[in-house]
């Protein structure tokens, strides 16, 4: 049928919906769906980890693969190294650039390397704001209780109130720097309410937050002339006795390994999206494949809730090109409706990721979504509505990059709703740390979505921006003190020599490659 | 499949009869289907990609690409991750520009508007060719956004590169030798850094944070069991 027809439901029960109020699942409904619905319950798509510090752990199978993984590394690697600094960032992203000026500003020398250019991220896509207890009628404490509540009690609660605490002084920091969040008349922050929290915190740029952010922090390295490797992947870490001591890298222009040695080391190597858990499409960046993790566990740092991903509940279904993009949630915070094929409303819209992703799926499942001849599923997400509730030209002035991003396909988002179905967005779990970001291993700190503990079993919209800065302020804060009071370890590959023992007396023989560095997209045949 | 879910299924004619078109990658001709994006394309054609992909989202500007359509003399910029093939297409990436990035420390500019010429002298010699603007795959006025720099209006120049995604594709087209994009981006952070107002109520609230104005709430929150922090949750508004 054609796309118009199909549309036609969507604005004849607009005002009908307009006057409806959707109220948010009980606690029991909420998780009676989310086990119904949600993928991180799919039994099948999981199996227990066999060797290594989360033996019998379950997790998804493409990430089970690749924490068994071989190193590319041969044992009999010359560790003379190229590079040596106090501290080594490994990762160009949002994390990676706080931990590497924040230990740059403490006098530490730095490298920061990065598989891609500086920047290439998660970061810079996102467009919802950052979570940061502000406004008159929020505090930290409720800010905590909140993203607790989006967590299902799983988060840790000291990384937790630390992060929360923290967030007004990284404000003033991004301030200082010269990002432009969006201000009030009176000249004060401005905040917009996110799903799942109960006060308005969100700290936005636009719908361009990430984007400011990143540029910013960017141009920032780049001016305090931070030591830089860039399309330089991370493939295996170094140890002394257990310690950290440095990372050996591939170059990806001409192959060769690059030994950099440094007294401490910060993973900010983001999340696993295009490992495409379960077949889902992703909203993350080109080089989302989970490489720290599979470096820190190795090395024999241990993870946690690496069993549950979050899965946005709004990625573009239609047209097919912009398959992976993610439509931002502002438009639901805004107030846009989910609406499925019988032109209905069947979840409140400002609910968690996890609970309006399960019931878009639940919606699909049943018959009640709209399918395209790529043989995808979604639901309408009804963008007009903004225009008529906020009046013309609505969308254009704050979801500028929404606009834009299907005008080239020729749609206007403000006379059609959009398709939408969920997409795999962000990895809950990581490295387990401490509050300094130090992981169990000694001298490996982990920053950023590589990180666990923190977000419990799904986060809350606005809190990874937020939790980048502080946790990657405090891992880079945090080596570079210790730094100037010790010497740098020796390099060894022992915990490799430990690691491929250990996999050989479990009888694994992985024929798999990890880290994975880049996806093989490239067509073969 | 129930008679409902027949009925909604959108037409994608293209998916159905995929239909291949011929496009020019980089001087080699290729079949790829129609409608996959010039990214898609060229892993479809079989190429490994270390350059020139970031983000894939329209954010970093990693894929800035040049590309002509057919018979269309007009060479034209975009985002390989953002534009569909179409038949008779000719595009390659753009290679890194090395355009010259001025090295400030911001929290010490003394004269922000007057330094802009000491760090990029250039800036004001802009002979108005447009180029910059009409390579612009974010729409952004560029040219005018280099006079408003040069004249001291910040503010509308940070308004209006806030979609700039740093692709650099205004720089190689520069007849007078200015990065725009770089000389927005130190515009925009001087801007926010010495031009803006102080938001008062951030200050407010870190002082009640260092004052320990919250450690009894905390204290009352930490020491919770499961249930009760639960309670709490629920009873949030």
């Amino acid at each position: 049928m054609d796309i118009h027809r199909l549309q036609e439901i969507v604005h004849q029960t607009r005002d009908v919906r307009r006057k409806q109020t959707i109220p948010k699942y009980s606690p029991a409904e909420r998780d009676q769906l989310i086990k119904k619905y949600h993928p991180d319950f799919r039994e099948s798509a999981y199996r227990p980890i066999k060797f290594g510090p989360n033996t019998g752990e379950m997790t998804v199978r493409e990430l089970a693969a690749l924490l068994e993984g071989e190193s590319p590394v041969p044992p009999d690697l010359d560790l003379k190294p190229d590079y040596t600094a106090d501290i080594l960032v490994v990762g160009g992203g949002g994390a990676g650039c706080a931990a590497a000026l924040h230990a740059h500003a403490q006098g530490a020398s730095v490298v920061l390397a990065t598989k891609l250019r500086l920047g290439d991220s998660n970061t810079v896509m996102a467009q919802g704001g950052m979570q940061i207890a502000v406004a008159d009628e929020d505090s930290p404490v409720t800010h905590f209780l909140d993203t607790l509540k989006g967590g299902h009690m799983k988060n840790d609660h000291q990384l937790l109130k630390t992060m929360v605490e923290e967030g007004p002084a990284i404000a003033k920091w991004l301030l200082s720097l010269g990002v432009l969040f969006d201000r009030d008349a009176d000249g004060n922050l401005h905040v917009k309410k996110g799903g799942g929290s109960t006060k308005p915190r969100l700290v936005t740029c636009s719908d361009y937050t990430g984007l400011e952010i990143m540029r910013v922090l960017k141009d920032e390295v780049l001016n305090q002339q931070i030591q830089l490797l860039e399309f330089c992947a991370a493939v295996e870490l170094l140890s002394d006795n257990g310690a950290c001591t440095g990372a050996v890298f591939k170059d990806l222009d001409n192959h060769r390994f690059v030994i950099v040695a440094a007294k401490g080391v910060i993973l900010a190597t983001g999340g696993i999206g295009r490992l495409h858990i379960q077949g889902f499409p992703t909203s993350n960046h080109y080089g989302a494949t989970g490489d720290g993790l599979s470096m820190a566990y190795r090395m024999g740092a241990r993870l946690m809730h690496i069993d549950t991903f979050q899965y946005h509940p709004s990625g573009a279904v239609y047209p097919e090109q912009l398959i992976g993009a993610l439509v931002t949630e502002g438009i639901r915070s805004e107030g846009g409706h989910l609406v499925n094929a019988r032109g209905e409303r069947f979840v409140n819209e400002l609910d968690t990721r996890d609970v309006v992703s399960s019931s878009i799926i639940r919606e699909c499942e049943e018959g009640r979504g709209i399918r395209t001849m790529a043989g995808r599923v979604g639901v309408w997400l009804d963008t007009p509505l903004l225009e008529v509730e906020q009046g013309p030209g609505t969308l254009d002035k704050h979801f500028p990059a929404m606009v834009l991003q299907y005008e080239r396909f020729g749609l206007d988002i403000s006379k059609d709703p959009v398709l939408i179905y969920p997409t795999l967005h962000y990895q809950n779990g990581g490295v387990k740390i401490d509050v300094n970001g130090e992981s169990d291993v000694k001298h490996l700190f982990v920053a950023g979505e590589a990180s666990g503990g923190l977000h419990g079993r799904n986060r809350l919209m606005g809190n990874s921006l937020l939790d980048l800065m502080v946790f990657g302020k405090r891992s880079g804060t945090t080596a570079a003190h210790r730094a100037r009071s010790m010497k740098q370890g020796n390099l060894t590959l022992d915990h490799l020599v430990r690691f491929r023992s250990e996999s050989k007396r479990h009888g694994v023989s992985s024929t798999i490659v990890s880290p994975m560095v880049l996806p093989a997209y490239a067509r073969k045949e | 499949m129930v008679a409902e879910e027949r009925d909604n299924v959108i037409d994608q004619p293209e998916v159905l009869r995929p239909k291949m078109v011929t496009v020019e990658i980089a001087g080699k001709k290729y079949d790829v289907p129609e409608g996959i994006t010039l990214m898609k394309a060229l892993w479809y054609t079989g190429q490994e990609v270390v350059r020139g992909a970031g983000c894939l989202g329209g954010f970093c500007g990693a894929c800035a690409t040049y590309y002509r359509t057919k018979d269309d003399p007009k060479v034209k910029t975009c985002l390989a991750c953002q534009m569909a093939v179409q038949d008779g297409m000719s595009y390659s990436m753009m290679p890194p520009f090395p355009a010259r990035k001025a090295t400030y420390d911001m929290a010490t500019l003394q004269d922000p508007k007057q330094d802009l010429f000491t760090l990029y002298p250039e800036a004001p010699l802009c002979r108005n060719c447009n180029a910059c603007t009409e390579a612009c795959p974010q729409k952004i006025d560029v040219r005018e956004g280099v006079w408003k720099a040069v004249f001291g209006d910040f503010k509308s120049v940070s308004e209006m590169f806030m979609d700039c995604v740093m692709c650099g594709m205004c720089t190689p087209v520069c007849i007078a030798d200015i990065a725009p994009n770089l000389v927005a981006l130190y515009v925009s952070r001087a801007q926010g850094a010495h031009f803006a107002e102080k938001p008062a109520r951030l200050d407010k609230r870190i002082g009640e944070i260092e004052n320990g104005k919250y450690v009894d709430e905390w204290n009352r929150v930490l020491t919770m069991n499961d249930a009760e922090l639960t309670k709490a949750c629920a009873e949030l508004k």
